[in-house]
């Protein structure tokens, strides 16, 4: 599929219609699995997420137990159908990767103090994949941790920003992704706290400037303060 | 504040400086900030989040319900459902046991009830030497959200006495939300389980009491 986006003045739409700014539609929704302590299923366009805590419980291996506060553990997951091209199931590098990002950008949330020696288990699939599947997955993930009742500091949401040669786009999908005119695309994922609007995640695999990477956190805060309006309303709607 | 709402970890549940922050919320300059998915409640100046979900956390005194995980030389090891374990004692069943006859007075498996002795956060030291304690002969056991236990056993235990009276049958109701039963007819048992489950449905409905007792009629 041909995209062109070389000029700003040129196109003021992107190719499924979207404003810059524009994220997709989102869908979130919470207990999906009644057997986990908490779920919670996240959308955005053809991206689905899905994501179940288990915990705190008591953790084995004895030698991972840190006596000093619960532990957070996190597992990520591509479903063999999620692509077109079948997944191979079982852990692989990069999803032991998103595994351990996503981790790190739960960690400064969740307050495990009043558990030591245990884990609070995360575990996100992704049945359907159109890009920005670990943004999504930390969406769920979010939502799941709150619904399990875990203590947590405060909500976070997350967001891919996507440099389409020049322009900037706000949730990027697969078409965009494989954008290659210009400079090609870059994917950054960021995640961002909803109180303390501190980021806990960032990544980057392109080049951008310092002048665009500002532009880029304003856009970012501006979709996850959309985003964390969806995952509040859904977590307000149950057992109403 | 006239209604509970629900709240979530990082909303602002109420400003001013004359609020204390209570159980699951702190203090923020002036705003009194939730830190877990609940309900949030204000009487008079406290402020504290009610748990819909989330592991049983255990106090001293409660009574729970759980199962013989392993046999220690000096005790027994009781896996409640907790985030932790809890710790039997030989000394604190009624009966003189002697060592390394632990396993004919509670075997792995065996459901026994216990009251809290005491937590430090890293475990858990139970006793069963208080009258209406200790092993549970058959029956069955019906896990539950240890959230909504309250609403199982009602105001001073009316909705547990409802279910007696319907179903015949002999409950014992655990803090963790573990919950024995046992009647004379399995299907006594299983009807029990019914008005349980419909509970646990229905806890956020007002009038519970009333609704349970209409749902206890069209079961008959």
């Amino acid at each position: 599929m041909v995209i062109k986006m070389v000029e700003k003045s040129k196109y003021t739409k992107r190719m499924d219609g979207r404003k810059f700014d524009e994220i997709r539609p989102i869908e979130a929704k919470i207990g999906v699995i009644p057997s986990a302590d908490g779920s919670a299923m996240f959308k955005t366009g053809d991206t689905v997420a899905i994501a179940a805590v288990f915990g705190p419980r008591v953790l084995h291996p004895q030698h991972m137990q840190n006596p000093e506060k619960g532990i957070l553990r996190v597992n990520y997951g591509m479903m063999p159908f999620s692509v077109s091209d079948r997944i191979r199931p079982g852990p692989s590098r990069r999803s032991q990767e998103i595994s351990k990002v996503t981790e790190w950008a739960l960690a400064p949330i969740v307050e495990l103090e009043a558990f030591p020696n245990t884990v609070v288990d995360v575990f996100i699939q992704i049945p359907q994949a159109d890009a920005g599947t670990r943004v999504a997955g930390i969406n769920a993930a979010v939502m799941a941790l709150a619904h399990a009742g875990v203590p947590m500091k405060e909500m976070a949401s997350a967001i891919s920003i996507g440099k389409l040669d020049k322009t900037l786009v706000v949730d990027i999908n697969k078409d965009e992704e494989d954008f290659r005119e210009g400079e090609g695309s870059t994917d950054i994922p960021i995640c961002i706290l909803s109180r303390s609007k501190k980021i806990s995640l960032l990544q980057l695999d392109g080049k951008i400037s310092v002048k665009e990477m500002k532009k880029v956190f304003k856009m970012a805060k501006e979709a996850c303060t959309k985003i964390h309006k969806v995952q509040v309303k859904a977590l307000k709607e149950v057992g109403r | 504040m006239d209604k509970r709402k629900i709240v979530v970890p990082g909303e602002t549940i109420i400003s001013g400086e004359e609020f204390l922050p209570g159980d699951g919320t702190r203090r923020e300059e002036q705003d009194i900030v939730a830190e877990r998915y609940g309900l949030a409640d204000v009487s008079d100046k406290l402020v504290r989040v009610i748990a819909l979900s989330g592991v049983y956390v255990p106090r001293r005194g409660n009574t729970i319900i759980g199962e013989v995980i392993d046999i220690t030389f000096n005790g027994w090891i009781i896996d409640f459902g907790g985030s932790v374990n809890g710790f039997l004692p030989i000394s604190e069943v009624p009966k003189y046991i002697a060592k390394g006859e632990l396993q004919e007075f509670l075997d792995f498996g065996d459901i026994i009830v216990a009251k809290v002795q005491g937590t430090d956060g890293r475990s858990l030291d139970l006793s069963t030497k208080l009258r209406g304690l200790g092993k549970l002969r058959e029956g069955m056991i019906i896990k539950i959200n240890p959230n909504k236990v309250p609403r199982v056993i009602g105001k001073e235990g009316s909705m547990v006495k409802i279910i007696k009276d319907a179903t015949n049958v002999e409950i014992t109701v655990g803090q963790n939300g573990w919950i024995w039963v046992k009647g004379s007819k399995i299907d006594d048992e299983l009807k029990t389980k019914k008005i349980i489950e419909f509970i646990c449905e229905n806890s956020f409905i007002e009038g519970l009491t009333d609704k349970v007792a209409e749902f206890v009629k069209e079961l008959k």
